[in-house]
């Protein structure tokens, strides 16, 4: 076990250090940066330009120096966990961002959570029901689940919270709660907030998952050794619990992978439209002015929360299964 | 009961073979299901498949629709109409005061609300404005190329038609809807052109040569699936200079969104060649000297098309709700085009969606579409294989 989580942690150094190369091309992709718009904007506005701090931010982040030099200079700064600086903002990364990657990753976290939660009784229950009249429901509310784009959905719930109950349920907390320090008040009223998101940037994984693991435990119920087992007289419940469920249950560790990218990119829109304290809106604006250093580190971070999600469902998985454990197996 | 063969290993009954003998001829249904080609297999096994060809015709009409997306619309997408600005929906209504009229809207009547300050619109039972139909209208050019002026349906003289409502410019909602079509549809299209051909070169050419080769593409692909696709997406489509022509950014749009979505293609592909080239068949051309692109594009990928049909029309929906979400935020298809996305946009704030209902209408073909594509992909699936099963 620990000569396999050597090599998954191996593995990761190069697949980081391309993401940094993509992320720092795809920030320079922009023609012009901030600087120069930044200065044609305030000469538009006919305001003085302060000469010696754009020189001087000029000078501290290289902008007149080649795209390697400025790459190595950025990517030593993150290795030293100096994100950069925001134009925009005019202060350090790290203080933008701050809590905002941390509560990207409780949405994203509880929304993975709130996927099992939901998908696992209802799969079995349509896996075992099958061509029932409530699996077929079931089934068509997953696909609806799936075809209704996120902030759509968010777009409906805010209509209908402000037409039922006249209120905005946007944000994260409680507005009294803003500007207050983290209290155990404060943590309940997140939370009385945070299923809103949650259920919303859910829907869409949920039915993928349900009908995945409707499909697998379909698969394995018809293998001989259940049939075996059933006809000698194993009760159904036991039938189904010992073993298939068991088999069935390796695509959700397995899915931590996939469903993490698909929840971050998800609730980036939904939280824009929400407007909520995480990633996603700032990141819109960090790319809309050309805020390379905060749209990049952004791009960063969600990249590398999608490395150690599927590094711990790695983990996981070779935890659960030892013909992963030992080489040769196939994850997925 | 025949006589046992004897000593000799190679007896063959002399008598004329005659393979109906037994079972007796084979039925007209049962010769024409055994000598159809694979591609009529796929197609009698998907047309059992009831949502799926509903979802193929409501696909085929709604693409055949864009076509004549002019003809169709009641106004243009960019027509303003300053004195219905935010209106309401018009009901279409069949019976006046219990007296049939044919199809016909009541008018508006409006008045200003003073504490407000916003129009108030009501529909004004004096005012019978009944539909004309095949009648001419705002002149247009057919695709931009045709003049015509010939309209599906147009409001009476002097009277107006605005089924979905209208939005702050007083543009007719379900006309843009219509018009929008035309972007969103084919951006899927286009985008999945691009996946595709990305997708089986580079999968096949991962799967085909193994080794190192196999190991670059698939760290690469590793390395693009750990981005989050819409930021991603929405980093690469703020790469776009803003000076591009709508056009131009467009397609720049449907690149980005196949330029991601190859990944999962170029997955399948691979697992599929991995497992088919060592078939005969492969081995037998290989051995007759054909070169690697003949073997991969005329022997292996053909014996998996289907697949990847059905597995490309599973990703069309999530590139039609990308360019969605993309416009949406302001970073996808430019204003002048029209898209649902850009419609939606008029949608981003919760007071204007309660206030103004309405504009949130084109969630309706999104979502319909998306879910189209999802149950045609399904069929196309399960239809994909003729040969297993039954």
């Amino acid at each position: 076990m620990l000569r396999y989580v050597v090599h998954r942690l191996f593995v990761m150094v190069p697949t980081l250090l391309a993401i940094s190369i993509i992320t720092f091309v795809i920030i320079q992709l922009p023609p012009g940066d901030f600087l120069s718009a930044h200065i044609a904007e305030l000469q538009a506005q006919g305001e003085g330009v302060q000469q010696e701090k754009i020189e001087h931010l000029r000078q501290l982040y290289g902008l007149d120096q080649p795209m390697w030099i400025q790459y190595l200079r950025w990517l030593w700064g993150l290795l030293h966990g100096d994100l950069g600086w925001s134009f925009e903002y005019d202060r350090p990364v790290s203080e933008v961002i701050g809590d905002r990657v941390f509560l990207t990753f409780i949405v994203s976290f509880a929304t993975v959570l709130f996927t099992w939660l939901i998908a696992f009784p209802i799969g079995v229950y349509s896996a075992t029901h099958q061509y029932s009249w409530a699996d077929h429901g079931l089934t068509f509310l997953g696909f609806l689940g799936l075809a209704t784009p996120n902030f759509l959905l968010a777009l409906v719930m805010l209509y209908f919270a402000n037409v039922w109950f006249g209120t905005s349920i946007g944000g994260l907390v409680d507005p009294h709660y803003l500007d207050q320090p983290l209290s155990w008040a404060k943590f309940l009223s997140v939370l009385e907030h945070l299923w809103i998101p949650v259920v919303i940037i859910g829907t869409s994984g949920t039915a993928g998952m349900i009908r995945r693991l409707r499909a697998n435990l379909l698969d394995e119920l018809q293998k001989p050794y259940v049939v075996t087992a059933r006809a000698k007289g194993c009760p159904p419940g036991r039938a189904l619990v010992k073993y298939p469920l068991r088999m069935a249950l390796n695509p959700f560790i397995a899915d931590i992978g996939s469903l993490l990218p698909e929840f971050i990119s998800g609730s980036a829109l939904v939280s824009v439209v929400l407007s909520l304290p995480t990633t996603g809106p700032v990141l819109v604006r960090a790319l809309q002015t050309q805020d390379m250093y905060l749209a990049g580190s952004f791009l960063m971070l969600e990249a590398f929360l999608v490395v150690i999600g599927v590094l711990v469902s790695d983990l996981l998985l070779a935890w659960l299964d030892p013909r992963i454990r030992f080489g040769g197996g196939q994850a997925r | 009961m025949r006589q046992e063969p004897v000593a000799d290993e190679h007896w063959v009954d002399p008598a004329p073979f005659d393979p109906e003998e037994r079972e007796g001829p084979l039925t007209a249904e049962q010769m024409r299901f055994s000598t159809a080609s694979q591609w009529q297999l796929v197609w009698w096994r998907f047309r059992r498949h009831r949502l799926a060809m509903a979802s193929l015709w409501f696909l085929a009409l709604l693409y055949a629709s864009t076509l004549v997306t002019e003809f169709l619309a009641p106004y243009g997408p960019h027509t303003r109409h300053a004195q219905f600005i935010n209106a309401p929906p018009q009901r279409l209504q069949l019976f006046h005061e219990g007296r049939f009229v044919g199809p016909f809207v009541y008018g508006y009547g409006f008045r200003l609300d003073r504490a407000t300050l916003r129009r108030e619109y009501a529909p004004d039972p004096a005012k019978i404005q009944p539909l004309r139909f095949f009648c001419r209208g705002e002149p247009y050019r057919l695709l931009g190329l045709v003049p015509g002026d010939l309209h599906l349906v147009c409001p009476a003289e002097r009277g107006t038609l605005f089924l979905l409502g209208t939005d702050r410019l007083g543009r007719d909602v379900l006309s843009r809807i219509l018009y929008g079509a035309r972007v969103s549809l084919t951006v899927g299209l286009v985008g999945i052109a691009v996946s595709f051909v990305l997708g089986i070169v580079l999968g096949g050419i991962s799967g085909y040569y193994g080794g190192w080769t196999d190991n670059v593409v698939q760290r690469s692909i590793e390395v693009i699936r750990s981005f989050p696709t819409i930021p991603l997406w929405l980093s690469l489509s703020a790469a776009m200079p803003v000076t591009w022509d709508p056009l131009w950014v467009y397609f720049g749009i449907t690149i980005i969104l196949g330029l991601i979505d190859w990944t999962g293609l170029a997955r399948a592909v691979r697992s599929k060649i991995l497992s088919l080239r060592e078939e005969e068949f492969a081995q037998a051309a290989r051995l007759m000297g054909a070169r690697p692109a003949r073997i991969i594009g005329r022997h292996l990928v053909p014996s998996f098309t289907s697949h990847l049909i059905a597995s490309a029309t599973l990703s069309i929906p999530g590139m039609i709700l990308g360019e969605t979400a993309l416009s949406f935020l302001g970073l996808g298809v430019r204003a002048p085009m029209v898209s649902w996305g850009v419609l939606l946009n008029e949608a981003q704030n919760v007071n204007v969606v309660a206030l103004y209902p309405w504009l949130l209408f084109p969630v309706v073909p999104v979502v319909l579409v998306v879910l189209a594509f999802n149950f045609l992909g399904d069929g196309l699936r399960d239809a994909a294989d003729p040969y297993a099963g039954r």
